[in-house]
């Protein structure tokens, strides 16, 4: 029987997983912004899987609302990732250092 | 007709969104120039909306506008603590497009899209400082922090605007996740996600269940790092200077102000019955924040990364004066943010109006011997500086003043010394740059702008912090009153 704690486990691992996709990948922002989107993901999971459980319907309108904002991002994201990739003619993630932080 | 209700609760936010697309279609009609005229015409929207927030029939309507009315169900919240921020953000952002007009022509990025994303980032401050409920909270935050996104990046072909852009843009949709996750256990643990259930929710809870703790420390960071707090500044700086600079001016104004608020409402409202809890962690995050922004800020050569370390350092005043949490430790926070916000963009006022050979000044040595050609700019950085730096008759320093003295009162006495010990250090790079504009050298030749719009605000930031020393009570009475609103209801 697939209970309340398996849907948490998996949301709660794809949520690392897309953290640490942010952090260690060196290569390619392209797979921070898939990193975002599993992020949002893992949170739709845990949403709907309370929800389910608890029969209430809030959490299931939230990740509607987070479907659709996290398009809005996805496209911002790309539309600023295309600019820089006008300016620089790459994407990797460790050059983009001209300023020091 | 309780839709007819909440329509004329949400009224300015309703009629700022329909005049922020018409202002679409404006930008569209002749785009070679009508950035002035949406730029003006956004300062209208700005001023209808503050003047329908406040207007005494949408008050009597709310039966006197003292006690809190909800809209929608409970998604949106209308009370003095809302109406109050909401008025400090909207002249805050007509500062910044005052602010923006001769920069944007001068670096060829005047596009009437930019005030437009102003006036959305805009809209999404005044929800968010009034959601009621993790909904609308979450909508809020993203409409502004998408509008924040581009605006970080308009530069489109400078290379250092993009890659701000793209850092707010990775990190601030990473602190989302963070706060999305952190609502989905609140969620799962309390089954709803409305501000007052969770508070009723979390007075009953047992103080250490685990996913309520986990859940309350991601939201506590996906805030602190909308609010650019230590340890989760680290974007700040990077993205001030690779932004356009009214664009810098704007994120240290608006946003910063609207991101407190919200965490403000969170902790007072829902987290309250937790303060246990979430006391130590603000305690925190606002020294470490007020520690690092002063020392750090030693370091920096550009004044714009002076800028964002020196915000650093006041959003931990502003979260110092948030952890006392009672009656007088918020209001001492509304009257600070209320003096910072107007100093801040007086600051960058002075920084975007100086220019050498065409290009923006950027390196705090460029500042060498201005008082001799521009006096009266460099009067009025002085005024910004000396009131950042808390200089006893300047604004600054009333509003420091009233917090120390909160958290004295409070008995939090270490808080009070680290808060002046580091205030004493910031002095430092505050004076500094006094001292590099009076007593340098000049080695080229800086000319100031002869942009209206930059030297109004700039002469309207300056007069409002000498003013505030004789004449304080209008700001005073505003945020005790808010406040003690807020806290009734």
């Amino acid at each position: 029987m697939i209970g309340l704690e398996h849907y948490l486990i998996v949301a709660a691992i794809l949520f690392t997983i897309g953290v640490l996709g942010i952090f260690i990948n060196r290569r390619n922002v392209i797979v921070i912004l898939m990193s975002i989107e599993l992020i949002l993901l893992a949170v739709n999971i845990n949403f709907v899987a309370f929800s389910v459980f608890q029969h209430n319907l809030v959490g299931q309108v939230f990740t509607m609302l987070i479907l659709t904002v996290a398009a809005a991002e996805a496209a911002i994201g790309l539309a600023i990732l295309v600019v820089y990739f006008r300016n620089r003619g790459n994407i990797a993630v460790e050059d983009a250092n001209m300023m020091k932080g | 007709m309780d839709n007819l209700h909440s329509l004329m609760i949400v009224l300015p936010e309703v009629s700022l969104a329909a005049l922020g697309l018409l202002l679409l279609l404006v930008g569209l009609v002749n785009r070679s120039n009508t950035t002035h005229v949406v730029s003006a015409l956004t300062v209208l929207s700005f001023i209808i909306t503050a003047a329908t927030l406040i207007s005494p029939h949408r008050l009597s309507f709310l039966m006197g506008g003292t006690a809190p009315v909800f809209a929608f169900g409970t998604m949106f919240v209308d009370d003095t603590l809302a109406r109050f921020i909401k008025l400090l953000i909207l002249a805050a952002s007509a500062l910044s497009v005052f602010l923006s007009g001769g920069y944007l022509e001068n670096h060829k990025i005047a596009r009437p899209e930019y005030p437009v994303l102003i006036l959305f980032a805009t809209l999404g401050m005044m929800l968010m400082v009034s959601a009621s409920d993790m909904i609308a909270l979450y909508v809020g935050l993203e409409l502004q922090s998408l509008a924040l996104y581009v605006l970080a990046a308009f530069q489109r072909d400078d290379a250092k605007s993009s890659e701000s852009g793209l850092k707010y843009f990775v990190l601030g949709a990473l602190s989302s996740g963070l706060l999305l996750y952190g609502i989905s256990l609140l969620y799962g643990y309390a089954g709803t996600t409305d501000f007052v259930k969770l508070s009723f929710v979390f007075k009953d809870a047992a103080p250490h269940t685990i996913g309520l703790t986990i859940g309350l420390v991601f939201v506590t960071a996906a805030l602190a790092f909308k609010v650019s707090a230590v340890p989760f500044h680290m974007w700040t700086p990077d993205v001030y200077e690779g932004a356009p600079t009214p664009v810098a001016a704007f994120f240290a104004s608006a946003p910063k102000m609207a991101a407190l608020v919200l965490f403000l409402r969170l902790l007072r409202e829902p987290f309250m019955p937790l303060a246990m809890e979430w006391q130590q962690i603000v305690v925190f995050i606002a020294v470490a924040s007020m520690l690092l922004g002063s020392f750090a800020g030693l370091a920096q050569k550009s004044v714009k990364r002076l800028m964002a370390y020196s915000s650093i350092a006041n959003v931990g005043y502003a979260l110092s004066a948030l952890a006392i949490m009672n009656k007088d430790g918020l209001s001492a926070m509304l009257i600070y943010l209320a003096i910072y916000f107007v100093n801040t963009l007086g600051a960058f006022g002075v920084i975007i109006s100086l220019r050498k050979q065409g290009q923006q000044v950027e390196a705090i040595e460029d500042f060498a011997g201005i008082a001799k050609k521009n006096p009266l700019l460099a009067l009025a950085m002085t005024v910004f500086m000396f009131s950042l730096a808390g200089v006893p008759p300047l604004a600054g320093f009333f509003g420091k003043y009233f917090i120390f003295l909160a958290a004295v009162k409070a008995g939090m006495v270490p808080l009070a010394v680290i808060a002046v010990v580091t205030s004493v250090v910031a002095a430092f790079y505050y004076l500094r740059l006094i001292k590099v504009m009076y007593f340098d050298e000049s080695k080229q030749i800086i000319d100031a702008c002869p942009c209206f719009g930059v030297r109004a605000t700039v002469t309207l930031a300056a007069l409002y912090m000498i003013i505030f020393t004789v004449w304080p009570q209008p700001i005073i009475d505003g945020a005790i009153a808010a406040i003690s609103g807020f806290i009734r209801g």
